[in-house]
């Protein structure tokens, strides 16, 4: 043990040196290092400003970050992103739908069979567990391996801090942090994801709102849903020609309006309960680096799909045997599922929406991925259109319009298909977000308050919405 | 016999033993030397520590990317170096979580070799860390990072001048295209084992009045503490009034080194 008069010793001293030679210390210091840096630098570096590559950076800046183009080519950038992964997914989705649902299936139940299986079995594991993995595999893989790695082309190539740079003074003026842009764009892959970003925000207060408001940024289990009942719902009522333009704008629609709740809620809370002041910060925009292609192409299938499929794999599963249970297990005449589909009739009727919706999101809390699937499988069932397979079954689907015919028949209209498309942008996040929400907050009440906004702000807007349009239509 | 002594003589040699290379991942224990990774934000740290040791940590480009102190290994010429990953930051004056975390971490956590590793093409900004960093610590390499970038730029840079400027190896690296990791494992390898010493740059340039301070009570920390080598930048922080140091100081922390 060092004797502690020597030490105390010491630092009395500095406070006296301290005092000696002023409070510019910290400044005369800082220049001291800024000018043996520009000496070293002067030795060894020699440079040919006239070629410069910064030019160029400097004037697509000019570009990206202007007034009036800033805005109008980040929703161009969006839409060209959604509009590849619309367009790209189709068919591989109905390829997959068609070996996995269509032929491997069927010979799944038939094998079953063959070896004795009782019914019960058979269908708790094909028609139950087998097909809700499958269908998400079918309907959640090729969005998701088109839209991850384009996404992080463009976190690669630069994008995203300038996304941040264009949006700062919005932040700023609803009292949130500059830097909460970007952990709004990495919401737009994973609101988990997103989450765990808001620790490049340094103060308390504006990660707090950071963190839960990152749910109104569209992640990708929801874009999917998005994106299916754009096309089978909103493309319908334009003329053909114009129907792929009218569901790719419902959808980035639907992305705009999160964004906007996104501020609202932001300040909101910095009105409310999160009072304080906006920190300053400077932010670097990063030279843009042309992404090594296919090197991010793989790290993002292996780093971004392959978990996040693996994930909704793991949530499906159980799902799928759950509903397949609920639908087989009788109370009187009624399985359970129906007898809550009945029960929750009234309510989304309210709402717009109906008690297959509200019965399937609670299923869903694992993973957004499965609401679509699981609207699907509860559909056939409360509707009783077989697929000769059973109630709680899967149907064999694979094409968007045979989508579309289930949801007909479970009497969907263009005001369901909206109320969802709002529902899906608004209601709690998955369990995995909420999970990370309370690790990172550590608190239970602001992980309740995260979980518990988004789903009131999804019940009162949908009601609005249906009571207005009731009031119009009819 | 001949074969033995053959390759004896090339695990030992200056050049580069591709063979004495294994990445280890995530695999980190019995580890010989800890290496930190300082850096500005978005020189490619990230990139630089997946190079070294084989892991395929998601990497962006944006300033801020890494929030976590990420940790891997690899194996060379049979001694196993720890990597951390330190959170990117401009300096280490201010009191930011990240630059708290980095500068704890190169301070307290002790490691053999510090790599900073900066932007080729920005280097008069990046320095501002390094000559910080410099200050800390002995035993430090520069990783001239994004050369690729630089040389798009027309930027050239004359890597031995630099080395003798500040006293340290300096190895030009473009990470994200493998190019320069072996030289870097191998520098740090000889820097770890003490095959290379450093006479890293001091911050010159100090008005008189404040030198004077400054030597004045280095003179007394070291005397108080024999063994600590950065008495110099105690004195620093010290008359900036830092109150995490002055607290180590107190705790005997700043002598001991135990985090």
């Amino acid at each position: 043990m060092k004797s502690n008069t020597n030490i105390e010793n010491i630092i009395a001293l500095s406070e006296e040196l301290r005092w000696q030679i002023g409070d510019d210390f910290h400044d005369n210091l800082a220049e001291s290092i800024y000018a043996d840096a520009s000496k070293i630098v002067e030795d060894a570096v020699t440079k040919d400003n006239q070629k410069s590559k910064f030019r160029l950076d400097a004037k697509i800046d000019k570009i990206v970050t202007s007034r009036i183009w800033g805005f109008p080519i980040m929703l161009f950038v969006l839409g060209v992103v959604l509009w590849l992964t619309i367009i790209g997914a189709n068919y591989p989705s109905s390829l997959l739908a068609t070996l996995l649902l269509d032929n491997i299936q069927p010979l799944l139940k038939t094998f079953g069979n063959n070896i004795g299986f009782p019914w019960w079995l058979n269908g708790f594991l094909f028609d139950g567990i087998y097909l809700s993995v499958a269908w998400v595999i079918a309907v959640m893989l090729p969005p998701m391996a088109i839209f991850f790695p384009l996404f992080t082309l463009l976190e690669d190539f630069g994008y995203l801090p300038r996304v941040a740079f264009n949006m700062d003074s919005l932040f700023k003026k609803s009292g949130a942090h500059g830097k909460q842009a970007l952990t709004m764009s990495m919401g737009f892959g994973c609101n988990a994801a997103g989450v765990v970003a808001t620790r490049i925000i340094d103060s308390p207060r504006e990660r707090l709102i950071a963190i839960i408001t990152n749910n109104f940024s569209l992640c990708n289990g929801r874009w999917p849903t998005q994106i299916l009942l754009a096309t089978i719902f909103i493309g319908a009522v334009v003329p053909k020609s114009y129907s792929s333009f009218a569901s790719l704008s419902a959808v980035i629609g639907i992305a705009v309006l999160g964004i906007f709740f996104m501020f609202f809620f932001s300040w909101a809370l910095s009105k409310t309960v999160l009072k304080g002041e906006v920190s300053t910060f400077n932010l670097e925009l990063p030279p843009y680096r042309p992404p090594v292609f296919w090197k991010t192409i793989y790290t993002s299938l292996i780093d971004r799909t392959i978990i996040v499929l693996w994930r909704a794999i793991v949530f499906a599963a159980p799902a799928g045997a759950l509903i397949w249970l609920i639908s087989n297990i009788y109370i009187g005449n009624e399985s359970i599922a129906s007898w809550t589909v009945h029960f929750l009739d009234g309510f989304g009727f309210l709402l717009g929406l109906n008690g297959v919706i509200l019965l399937a999101y609670i299923v869903a809390i694992p993973a957004n991925e499965i609401v679509i699937p699981t609207i699907l499988m509860l559909t056939v069932m409360v509707t009783g259109i077989h697929g000769g397979v059973g109630d709680g079954v899967l149907f064999e689907l694979d094409s968007v319009t045979a989508t579309a015919d289930i949801l007909k028949a479970g009497n969907w209209t263009l005001l369901t298909a909206v109320n969802v498309m709002l529902f899906s942008l608004l209601h709690n996040p998955c369990s995995t977000t909420i999970y990370t929400i309370y690790k990172e907050t550590n608190s239970i009440k602001w992980t309740v308050v995260a979980s518990v906004l988004p789903v009131i702000a999804g019940f009162v807007i949908t009601f609005l919405v249906t009571q207005i349009w009731r009031i119009l239509i009819y | 016999m001949m074969e033995n002594k053959t390759k004896s003589a090339c695990d030992t040699c200056a050049h580069f033993n591709a063979d004495g290379l294994k990445k280890l991942g995530v695999k980190i224990d019995n580890f010989d030397f800890v290496v930190a990774l300082a850096g500005n934000p978005n020189t490619g740290k990230s990139t630089v520590f997946n190079a070294l040791t084989g892991l395929r940590q998601h990497t962006g480009n944006w300033p801020g990317k890494t929030v976590n102190r990420a940790e891997g290994a690899f194996e060379y010429n049979k001694q196993k170096f720890k990597l951390v990953d330190l959170p990117g930051t401009y300096s280490l004056l201010s009191t930011s979580e990240d630059e708290e975390v980095a500068r704890n971490f190169i301070l307290f956590g002790k490691p053999s070799v510090t790599v900073i590793v900066v932007d080729a093409s920005r280097l008069e900004r990046n320095l501002n860390l390094v000559l910080q960093i410099l200050e800390i610590t002995n035993n430090a390499v520069l990783c001239l990072n994004l050369m690729d970038e630089a040389k798009r730029n027309n930027i050239t840079i004359d890597t031995r001048i630099l080395s003798k400027d500040l006293g340290i190896p300096v190895v030009p690296t473009s990470a994200r295209f493998q190019k320069g990791i072996p030289e870097l494992i191998q520098t740090i390898s000889e820097l770890a084992n003490g095959k290379i010493k450093c006479n890293p740059h001091k911050i010159k340039n100090i008005p008189k009045n404040i030198e004077k301070s400054v030597q004045e009570l280095s003179q007394k920390i070291e005397k108080e503490f024999p063994t600590i080598s950065n008495s110099r930048w105690i004195a620093f922080r010290l008359l900036e009034g830092d109150t995490q140091i002055i607290e180590a100081l107190r705790t005997g922390k700043m002598a001991t080194n135990e985090i």
